[in-house]
């Protein structure tokens, strides 16, 4: 019998290299995988290439990482946020590679990497600091820049519900990189708050099928905190 | 000279977006356009970290941190709004199906080419989605104030900040008038509160065209 559910986080994540590129899914916030990135730091793998849309909030999850000093460069597209202190102190002391690029460009990357494709060209970022250096091409008329596939070791991502062959639905807009970024790991990683029954999750309405999933782990359900913006006071 | 407010300003651009519009509103001053959108006019709000159809800050006590915009803060979703993930998100906006994306500016250069993401020297630099959002959508709104804190146009005729994207700007709405970027050049369609055109042009970096009349 398949069945894909790791009994811990720590048996899920065993055996991540050093050096490893690691996606980790969210936007803030939302969709971090804050479980996995806990048992990320406590696996203990080092000089890590982070990819995640940001760059940590606060001093918890991603930033906590970040700040046990296991990522030797990060690929994102908005690193900086009033609540980014850690990145900030670490870029600034030339301890963290920063390779900035536009979000769309970064799920399109990452896309390309899942399907298949060996890069693509794009009009983002044309004329821009952002492609300096990269092939352009004019096609119809207009200027595009070549980009290349960014694939993973392991994606960590965070999910609803899950069924023991991998398949996975989201909540909200917690989705966000999650679908793309399972695409592109050699090993998939989600952490879910519910598992279902095979045939439990509608199959017109799975968002993730199981053949991009490797390893399934169930989490308590907690809520998901404000991160990345300045609240009112 | 009268300027017009941050509220004005959204309500001023609130007015020029039809019904039916799909429209991402940046983070910043263009967001509050979304409180000036008429009632009764049915536009689609897409926010760039995956909704379509989303609707107003919930009520105090019922934030939901999974339901966040692109500037990380709760939203709602209207019936009929949807969820997907960030590659079908920046299709929306980098395969030109946004009609209007409206964005703040640093700079916006006499030929459209837009500098928003970046200040340069020892800034931590972020970019985000501005870059796809520039070049994507129908059509690209700034929206900024006339003039820095010092006092120097922010219409120019090279940006000197890092460029967002270039040509991509169609109109510019400031604090104090309303100028379309032309094969022409810059034309100016409304100017606010009675500011004569020659002062509007003495405040401005580069030379602009009469309203068509």
């Amino acid at each position: 019998m398949i069945s894909k559910i790791s009994p811990s986080v720590e048996a899920a994540l065993e055996g991540i290299p050093d050096g490893a590129t690691v996606m980790i899914g969210g936007f803030g916030g939302a969709g971090q995988p804050a479980e996995l990135i806990a048992g990320l730091i406590e696996q203990g793998a080092r000089g890590l290439t982070i990819v995640n849309n940001n760059a940590g909030n606060g001093e918890t999850g991603l930033a906590a990482l970040l700040k046990a000093g296991r990522v030797r460069k990060i690929i994102c597209s908005f690193p900086r946020q009033v609540d980014s202190q850690v990145f900030d102190g670490l870029y600034r002391a030339g301890k963290i590679e920063l390779e900035l690029v536009p979000q769309g460009n970064l799920a399109e990357r990452i896309r390309a990497a899942g399907a298949g494709v060996g890069g693509f060209f794009t009009p983002t970022g044309y004329g821009t600091q952002l492609a300096e250096g990269k092939e352009t091409r004019e096609i119809g008329g207009r200027m595009y820049v070549f980009e290349s596939p960014i694939h993973a070791d392991v994606a960590l991502i965070k999910a609803e519900a899950g069924d023991r062959w991998g398949n996975l639905v989201y909540r909200k807009t917690a989705r966000n990189f999650g679908p793309v970024m399972a695409t592109a790991a050699k090993r998939t990683v989600a952490s879910v708050h519910q598992i279902l029954e095979l045939g439990a999750l509608d199959p017109e309405h799975i968002v993730t099928p199981g053949i991009f999933v490797h390893r399934v782990v169930q989490v308590p359900r907690t809520a998901t905190g404000p991160a990345g913006f300045k609240q009112a006071a | 000279m009268d300027k017009l407010n941050r509220d004005q300003m959204a309500a001023r651009v609130a007015r020029d977006i039809p019904e039916g519009a799909y429209v991402n509103l940046g983070i910043g001053l263009p967001t509050l356009v979304a409180n000036h959108l008429p009632k009764d006019r049915e536009i689609f709000l897409h926010s760039e970290n995956g909704l379509l159809g989303m609707g107003p800050a919930p009520a105090a006590g019922e934030e939901d941190y999974d339901l966040i915009n692109a500037g990380k803060q709760p939203v709602t979703l209207l019936p009929g709004g949807a969820y997907f993930h960030h590659a079908d998100s920046f299709a929306m906006m980098r395969g030109g199906h946004l009609d209007i994306c409206v964005l703040g500016a640093f700079q916006v250069s006499a030929t459209g080419d837009l500098a928003n993401w970046h200040t340069g020297g020892d800034a931590i630099p972020a970019v985000g989605g501005a870059m796809d959002l520039a070049i994507g959508a129908k059509k690209t709104y700034v929206m900024m104030e006339h003039l820095t804190k010092s006092g120097e146009s922010k219409i120019v005729a090279h940006c000197s900040y890092p460029l967002t994207g270039i040509a991509c700007v169609s109109r510019i709405y400031t604090d104090l008038a309303v100028i379309d970027v032309t094969a022409d050049g810059l034309r100016v369609v409304e100017i606010f509160n009675g500011l004569p055109f020659d002062e509007l042009q003495r405040l401005t970096g580069v030379p602009l065209l009469k309203e068509s009349t």
